[in-house]
């Protein structure tokens, strides 16, 4: 990227609320039911029909207002932001323009540098969700399914604080890990529980005025995000180099071809003529509602991650893996605290072989193969030297293929390391006699033979000598 | 029997002693629908079977000694009631096929208190009218003259009452709908406090002004009516819970320290001679009763028509962007896309006030317009609502003509559309500030109804009840009927 150029992004976030109703009506939002079997009347605009406000979903906005220590408004207001479209039923949104229920919030995230970052978040408001329209199986006509329609969406608005897709991708998962935190949202970018437009824009570094945005859609993943963004940073680059001047537009991005298009232009965009519901009521919220509200929250995040530095003692980069999720905080702290004192290892553990396994698997920590417990125990056995590191690996694999606790497969495979000094030392005198040669050549000062005996010596015990037992005892013997 | 000439109350009466049956009642009346319905063309829908089935089920529920308060009473709904199973068309093209998959929570509660509906009243178009002649079924003919309009927006249900083809019918007031073609037609027309009646079911045209209310022959019988549509409904966020008191006891008190208020520009230029005269007859009698008259000060009252014509068809252009040919209602055939299918089923759909409203609306709306207009509307919305609170500071009632003229003749006013907005000046303040409000018939001018309108500080539907209750006591001019329908 070039080095003159500032990057400004702002991200505008869609999180479905997990409500099981919907935001003015009483149809359940589950996903993937067949179309339009999830829509009542009022989702579908029906003539005469009235939106009623679901108090589930002020809730969890206050919540999330409490999280990102912002201003939860005491008088929020429902507007109508007017367009037509075949998967908007009424032709209107109802949204939150003017008064909002969550202003001013902030976050933190790591910069380049590893510092805290302040990135602001301007707003957060409360709006129904639109239908979606069907092509696919579909001979010259469009089918609509509104079951989505008037799913409730909290949309968070950032400040233009982010400087580069990775600040932005940084800044995304770290609001997506909150929301599943606060219960408020599964956080499902495939299914559109979590959705992201993007507004980029550069500008010449050390220019204060912002260049012309564009604004991005279409970025259901993370990944996709970061490739978009760096995508049209790169293009608007080229564009202003080469003379060119940047369009207010709304630019789709499309993952197969890795870039962004124009979708419509925003100079000519619909007028939404929006103005105040006269539906609904605006949303009153007094003080104590809110800490009454602010009394169900959850550890946060970033709390999470300070304690299990203070508390266990965990490399602060480990601590923010451990607590990327709620669940997976609960497991490790469940193993923590199942009685192996050694968290770091158990830690360890988690991120490494746990993590891995799960990923291989496409499987979350709750639908762990292997309990808490279980792995604290299989942590246990290598600190108390039962196993070596190595074997425990074996063992691992053995307890996520469904073969039992560690002690129960370490006993029927006779996996339990050799510290018998009397034991080990035959097959260290043995390897000795039968290697004449690496003897000489070691003693001749080829250290590095020493990998040489210990790996002999571990092959004819099949891995179960100690290694740190075997080590000593030939360094001794050589060197004699 | 007449049984066409008695009111709701007496019929109720008549059904407690077993004079005749509800079957029997709602026969006579369906014949007498069958004869001057269409003439009067008060009627969208008649539903005979459905009538009488429901009065067969009245009459044995009666014998088995149950039933509600109106059990067995005929009544007639506006057509902007959504009624399940029966068409809804809102007098619009739009809804010409629309069959209700639901019922309204006022069609709902009358019917759980025994109601049965004759039919479903003529209307102007989505109840943006003062004539009835934007109504895509006709105009409705005055039953005091067929040549003139029986005002509206609920101008079928009032013709209906007025020609006793019903006893009662319910109606809707957005700006004047209920009270105007009720002083037209020589009928009592209730419209409520904002949010006492449900709206959920009800089309809507401009949200924070529709009212539910209803239309009937006597003061009485409108409180009757109202204590059953009145009340919270959870489907309806701007439904107050408020505590629902019994209207008809409340209607034997005196008039006696009731402190009317007259405004002094309710009787300028504007008002026809013969109308302020009869007015102030009424207003006569309501002082022998007890009463005292003072003058009060509406001074925002010339911004109430204006105000009402930029509030009313920002929110009616919005609410009408439902019927888009998509989901329900008018299709436009054949279309090339997605933009000739809106355009050509919204353009064919809706009448050509309907699409005045949604334009004049939509640029209010607009970006660059919305302070000068829908922004600066609602500031003199919320003077307007202060003038009242003061008004009622010092008085209980305000009195005045419920219109400048009595009834017009159909076609005056069509080429025109503000002299035709200017119909509605008196009673268009009270939707403004969600005030309860009525009026009641007080007199004749060459042979054609004149109204008398009340209206009250919020929830004070009982003053202005009783008020017309006592007065119809004294007089008899609610119960003029014109001859041909005696």
């Amino acid at each position: 990227m070039n080095g003159n150029w500032e990057v400004v992004i702002g991200l505008e976030i869609h999180n479905q609320l997990a409500t099981q109703s919907k935001i003015f009506s009483g149809a359940s939002t589950a996903y993937g039911a067949a179309p339009n079997t999830q829509a009542c009347l009022v989702d579908l605009g029906y003539p005469g029909v009235l939106p009623v406000l679901n108090e589930e979903a002020v809730r969890m906005a206050t919540k999330f207002g409490l999280a990102v220590n912002a201003t939860v408004s005491p008088r929020s207001v429902f507007a109508r932001k007017n367009y037509f479209y075949p998967d908007l039923p009424k032709g209107y949104q109802i949204s939150q323009f003017e008064l909002p229920i969550v202003v001013g919030g902030e976050l933190f995230i790591k910069d380049a540098d590893g510092k805290d970052k302040r990135i602001g978040i301007t707003r957060a408001h409360l709006e129904e969700d639109a239908g979606k329209s069907i092509h696919e199986g579909l001979d010259r006509s469009t089918g609509i399914d509104l079951n989505r329609a008037g799913t409730p969406l909290l949309e968070i608005v950032s400040e233009p604080d982010l400087r580069s897709a990775k600040e932005a991708v940084a800044y995304l998962r770290k609001i997506h890990t909150l929301v599943r935190y606060l219960g408020i949202s599964d956080g499902n970018m495939q299914e559109g529980s979590f959705r992201c437009d993007a507004n980029v824009s550069v500008r010449p570094r050390g220019q204060e005025e912002l260049g012309t945005r564009t604004e991005l859609k279409n970025l259901n993943s993370f990944r996709f995000i970061e490739k978009a963004i760096n995508f049209e940073v790169e293009r608007q680059i080229e564009l202003i180099e080469d003379g060119g001047r940047v369009r207010l537009e709304t630019r789709l991005y499309d993952a197969e071809k890795n870039e962004t298009r124009p979708m419509r232009s925003k100079e000519e965009s619909n007028d939404y003529r929006y103005f105040p519901d006269p539906d609904l009521l605006p949303i009153e919220i007094s003080a104590e509602y809110v800490d009454a509200v602010r009394e169900t929250l959850p550890e946060l995040p970033d709390a999470k991650q300070q304690r299990f530095v203070d508390e266990y003692g965990l490399k602060a980069d480990d601590a923010g893996i451990l607590t990327a999720s709620r669940a997976l905080a609960d497991y490790f702290e469940a193993a923590a605290s199942a009685g192996t004192p050694q968290v770091q290892a158990i830690a360890n553990w988690i991120i490494g072989d746990l993590l891995g396994a799960l990923n291989k698997d496409g499987l979350d920590i709750e639908d762990s193969r292997i309990a808490a417990v279980d792995l604290a125990g299989l942590v246990g056995r290598i600190s108390d030297n039962t196993i070596s590191g190595k074997i425990a690996k074996e063992v691992f694999e053995a307890m996520w293929a469904g073969d039992g606790t560690a002690d129960a497969i370490i006993e029927s495979r006779g996996l339990r390391q050799i510290t018998d000094s009397s034991a080990i030392e035959a097959v260290v005198d043995k390897v000795i006699a039968d290697n004449p040669g690496q003897v000489a050549e070691y003693r001749a000062g080829k250290d590095k033979l020493i990998g040489f005996f210990v790996g002999q010596v571990m092959k004819d015990t099949q891995g179960k000598a100690n290694p740190g037992q075997v080590n000593k005892m030939l360094k001794d013997k050589l060197s004699s | 029997m007449d049984l066409h000439t008695q009111t709701l109350t007496e019929l109720q009466g008549g059904l407690d002693r077993a004079d005749f049956s509800s079957v029997e009642l709602t026969q006579a009346l369906l014949d007498r629908i069958a004869r001057h319905g269409e003439k009067l063309n008060a009627f969208i829908s008649v539903m005979g079977d459905e009538a009488l089935g429901a009065a067969k089920r009245a009459d044995e529920t009666r014998a088995a000694g149950g039933g509600g308060v109106l059990n067995g009473l005929p009544i007639v709904h506006k057509d902007i009631f959504c009624t399940q199973g029966v068409l809804t068309t809102c007098g619009s093209r739009m809804l010409e096929n629309f069959v209700s998959p639901y019922d309204a929570t006022v069609v709902e509660k009358l019917a759980a208190a025994g109601a049965v509906v004759l039919g479903k009243s003529n209307m102007d178009e989505f109840a943006m009218g003062s004539s009835n002649e934007t109504s895509y079924f006709g105009p409705v003919k005055n039953p005091w003259d067929l040549e003139r309009s029986p005002g509206g927006s609920s101008g079928g249900s009032a013709a209906a009452v007025a020609a006793r083809l019903a006893p009662a019918a319910t109606g809707t007031d957005t700006g004047g709908s209920i009270r105007q073609p009720a002083a037209l037609t020589n009928t009592v027309g209730l419209k409520p406090t904002y949010g006492r009646v449900s709206r959920y079911g009800m089309i809507a045209f401009a949200s924070s002004l529709d009212q539910a209310g209803v239309i009937t022959r006597s003061a009485e019988d409108a409180a009757l009516l109202l204590g059953i549509m009145a009340g919270f409904d959870e489907r309806d966020s701007t439904s107050v819970d408020h505590p629902v008191p019994d209207y008809v006891a409340g209607l034997g008190g005196s008039l006696k320290g009731l402190r009317v208020g007259i405004v002094r520009q309710h009787f300028d230029s504007g008002l026809d001679d013969a109308t302020g005269k009869a007015v102030r007859e009424a207003l006569a009698v309501l002082e022998s009763q007890g009463a005292t008259l003072s003058e009060v000060d509406l001074p925002n009252l010339d911004y109430c028509v204006p105000t009402y014509y930029v509030v009313a068809p920002a929110e009616c252009s919005s609410n009408m962007s439902r019927f888009d040919g998509i989901r329900f209602g008018h299709r436009a055939e054949d279309p090339e896309d997605l933009l000739d299918l809106y355009c050509r089923s919204r353009g064919e759909g809706f009448g050509e006030e309907v699409k005045r409203r949604i334009m004049t609306g939509t640029y209010v709306l607009s970006a660059g317009y919305y302070d000068a207009y829908y922004l600066q509307a609602q500031k003199v919305r919320q003077l307007i609502s202060d003038d009242f609170k003061k008004a009622f500071a010092s008085v209980d009632v305000i009195a005045g003509p419920t219109t400048p003229t009595p009834a017009f003749r159909l076609g005056d006013k069509t080429d025109d559309p503000i002299t035709m907005y200017l119909n509605d000046i008196y009673t268009i303040g009270a939707n403004l500030a969600g005030l309860p409000a009525m009026s009641a018939p007080c007199g004749m001018v060459d042979g054609l109804p004149v109204g008398l309108h009340l209206v009250g500080p919020h929830w004070a539907e009982e003053s202005l009840l009783r008020t017309a209750f006592q007065y119809q006591a004294q007089t008899d001019w609610h119960r003029a009927c014109p001859e041909a329908y005696r």
